[in-house]
């Protein structure tokens, strides 16, 4: 029993819960669905999760902080249009330049997000809220109502959404789904071992504390909507490539998937715990059924919104009473481990359990 | 003796609504300079047309963010209640049926919201955004890519054209809605219970008020009226398509918000509401008058949202650093005095 206590937390069960629910999806999606196990199939669900994905490792940064981003599916779709527009004036601007033209972009207006919400005190849903309207009024005036279209792509652009890296077999590897693959793996490297990481969880967690200790709060908050902005800005890069053509709706009410794929991932709405592997392992999920239903004749695709819902409810209430629950039984579990230690067979070298309670009594 | 009258002016304009009531002046005071037929009376009453869905639906969100809720399904429930009554109509079922489907669709959502925050104790930004995608997930799967026209001449009379006087019949009910929401919310017992569940849910808990059935109460009314708002909606518009009412929860808080209530809950009053829905109204006319397209005006109103919290921000920062700035001298005065 201590060794199934060591081993999982309570954090990583919403994860493991989270990829048996995806196998068992798709093992009977499968079934139901005539040649659902097909490169195709992948490829098509992997690029449509791969978007996602960024926007909602952005999203992480900022739920750790306790605030939440609306604005993230309107500064996606602004800087795909500002990016393609720029793109069909001089089709000669260098990929890379371009990619940073995008994530600049989108750091700027996470950047305005930011600033409101550290140093002007306004509460996150607000700003987000007024912003989400802004960016998208920006888009609408910017475009004069005019669309992008993919024939005025230079050719790597057009060429983007079906760029692979490698592919085994029928199954592509696309350039998108790398990309986004790094982010979550960068973000969770981030989360995991970087003091700023770590300064995300403790703000959350308490931000009296965090003040107190001296942690600069503002700046650490401030930093999580730029990088927010950033990151919605590299997936609007990543929409004008697999899309193409771009209108001024493009990417909207995409914040709620992105929202709904954070907090089904696991990550705390109140702040202070989640990771980005768990929000990518919510975007896999979202994204899985997305594409999916839409193939399935009886069930419409237009069930997807109504499930959606329902799935964050589901997520948030566990979260609420089981977890909750859970974390109380190991961290019970826990105490016991300890204080059992000194009385038990760890009484010869109690020396070595206080220098190292966290591996805990033998 | 000219600081004495800034701070005396300062202390009248201190009160939100006061600064409401100057935003608002000038506001009809530049529109009625740039077009001439603005201060018309089929002007006025056409402004009113034109939001009254919205504003119906502000009355009851201003009690929920003073009780330190947010309902940001509004909308989506909207579109469901339109949605569930033009189904019934299409399919020839009795209009007292459709009607009342409809009214019970938005007070089930209500119900369904206020069991997750008021008993299992879930944010309601969650629970509420969670209804925003599902139930307008729901619009699309009753009423699909189509466009529902299928009312009976009667509903779509009711709902463009007066009934009594000048006054449609959304506008009588929203006369009657204020009227009632002013008596509960600032005359009554429940209207307490309201604030004091908004200052602190701890204190009303060990005060005895029943902080639950406060909140299930509001989530159900507002789930009810954002239902009956949106059957108006789809009624004046005559059709009900799956978008029907879409990203009107923005506009709605926006309404609330301006008019000083506060997003923490707690504060915030109706007569406060009542005046920003006018300058929101006046705003979006003047714009329009203007030329300005829907979009800009969507992000005019954005960054009022902002600036209504904001601006209170700073000038809270302003004046504690005054003070600060004013004890400081006299401290220092003292000092001198005393030396």
């Amino acid at each position: 029993m201590n060794w199934i206590r060591r081993r999982f937390r309570p954090e990583q069960i919403r994860e493991w819960v989270l990829i048996l629910l995806l196998i068992v999806l798709i093992l009977s999606f499968g079934m139901v669905i005539q040649d659902y196990y097909t490169g195709r199939t992948f490829n098509r669900i992997s690029s449509s999760i791969a978007i996602i994905a960024v926007m909602a490792v952005g999203e992480t940064l900022v739920f750790l902080t306790r605030n939440y981003d609306l604005s993230v599916g309107s500064i996606t779709g602004f800087t795909a249009y500002f990016v393609g527009m720029q793109l069909t004036r001089n089709a000669n601007i260098p990929p890379l330049a371009v990619v940073l033209l995008a994530i600049g972009t989108g750091a700027l207006m996470g950047s305005v997000n930011g600033l409101l919400v550290a140093y002007g005190r306004i509460p996150a849903v607000i700003v987000t809220l007024g912003t989400l309207a802004l960016y998208r009024t920006m888009l609408v005036e910017y475009s004069g109502a005019k669309t992008i279209l993919t024939s005025d792509m230079p050719k790597w652009m057009q060429d983007l959404s079906s760029t692979t890296l490698f592919s085994i077999g029928q199954v592509d590897l696309r350039l998108i789904v790398a990309i986004a693959l790094a982010v979550v793996v960068l973000f969770q490297l981030v989360l995991t071992y970087l003091p700023y990481g770590r300064r995300l969880y403790a703000i959350g967690s308490n931000p009296d504390a965090a003040r107190v200790a001296g942690f600069p709060a503002q700046r650490i908050v401030f930093l999580a909507f730029v990088l927010s902005g950033a990151l919605s800005g590299l997936a609007g890069f990543m929409f004008l490539g697999r899309f193409g053509t771009i209108t001024v709706v493009a990417a909207q009410g995409s914040e709620m998937q992105a929202i709904a794929a954070v907090v089904v991932g696991g990550v705390s709405t109140s702040g202070g715990s989640g990771t980005a592997i768990g929000a990518f392992l919510g975007a896999a999920l979202i994204g899985l059924l997305e594409q999916s239903l839409r193939r399935i004749p009886a069930i419409s695709e237009f069930w997807r919104d109504a499930l959606l819902g329902m799935l964050i409810l589901l997520a948030v209430a566990t979260d609420l009473v089981i977890m909750k629950r859970l974390r109380e039984f190991w961290a019970r579990g826990e105490l016991r481990v300890e204080s059992s230690g000194p009385e038990g067979s760890g009484m010869e070298q109690p020396s070595q359990e206080a220098l190292h309670p966290a591996t805990g009594g033998k | 003796m000219f600081q004495r009258f800034l701070t005396a002016l300062w202390e009248r304009l201190k009160s939100w609504e006061g600064l409401l009531l100057i935003l608002l002046l000038a506001t009809i005071f530049v529109n009625s300079r740039l077009t001439p037929a603005y201060l018309t009376f089929e002007n006025q009453i056409n402004l009113f047309e034109l939001y009254i869905e919205k504003i119906i639906v502000a009355l009851i969100m201003a009690f929920v963010i003073i009780n330190g809720e947010i309902d940001l399904s509004v909308a989506s429930v909207m579109g469901l209640a339109a949605g569930t009554m033009a189904i019934l109509f299409e399919h020839g079922a009795p209009a007292p049926l459709a009607l009342l489907s409809g009214l019970a669709a938005g007070a089930l959502c209500g119900l369904f919201n206020g069991f997750w925050i008021a008993y299992v104790g879930l944010p309601s930004l969650v629970v509420t955004l969670a209804g925003l995608i599902g139930y307008r997930g729901l619009v699309y799967v009753l009423v699909r890519d189509r466009s529902i026209t299928a009312f009976p001449d009667w509903l779509n009379r009711l709902g463009q054209q007066p009934l009594i006087g000048p006054f449609t019949l959304a506008m009588l009910i929203f006369f009657a809605l204020a009227i009632a929401a002013v008596i509960l919310l600032q005359y009554s017992g429940f209207g307490r219970y309201v604030y004091v569940i908004g200052n602190s849910k701890e204190v009303a808990r060990y005060s005895g008020v029943q902080v639950h059935r406060v909140k299930m109460a509001l989530f159900i009314a507002s789930g009810t009226i954002a239902a009956l708002a949106g059957m108006l909606y789809a009624s004046r518009l005559g059709a009900m398509r799956g978008s029907t009412a879409e990203g009107f929860e923005l506009e709605i808080i926006t309404m609330v918000l301006l008019g000083g209530v506060s997003i923490f809950g707690g504060k915030g009053s109706i007569w406060g509401v009542l005046l920003s829905i006018l300058i929101i109204l006046n705003l979006h006319n003047g714009m329009g008058l203007a030329g300005l397209s829907g979009h800009l005006r969507a992000g005019v109103i954005g960054i009022l949202l902002i600036l209504s919290v904001l601006v209170p921000n700073l000038a809270g920062k302003v004046r504690e650093s005054l003070g600060r700035q004013r004890r400081l001298q006299r401290a220092v005065e003292t000092v001198e005095i005393e030396a």
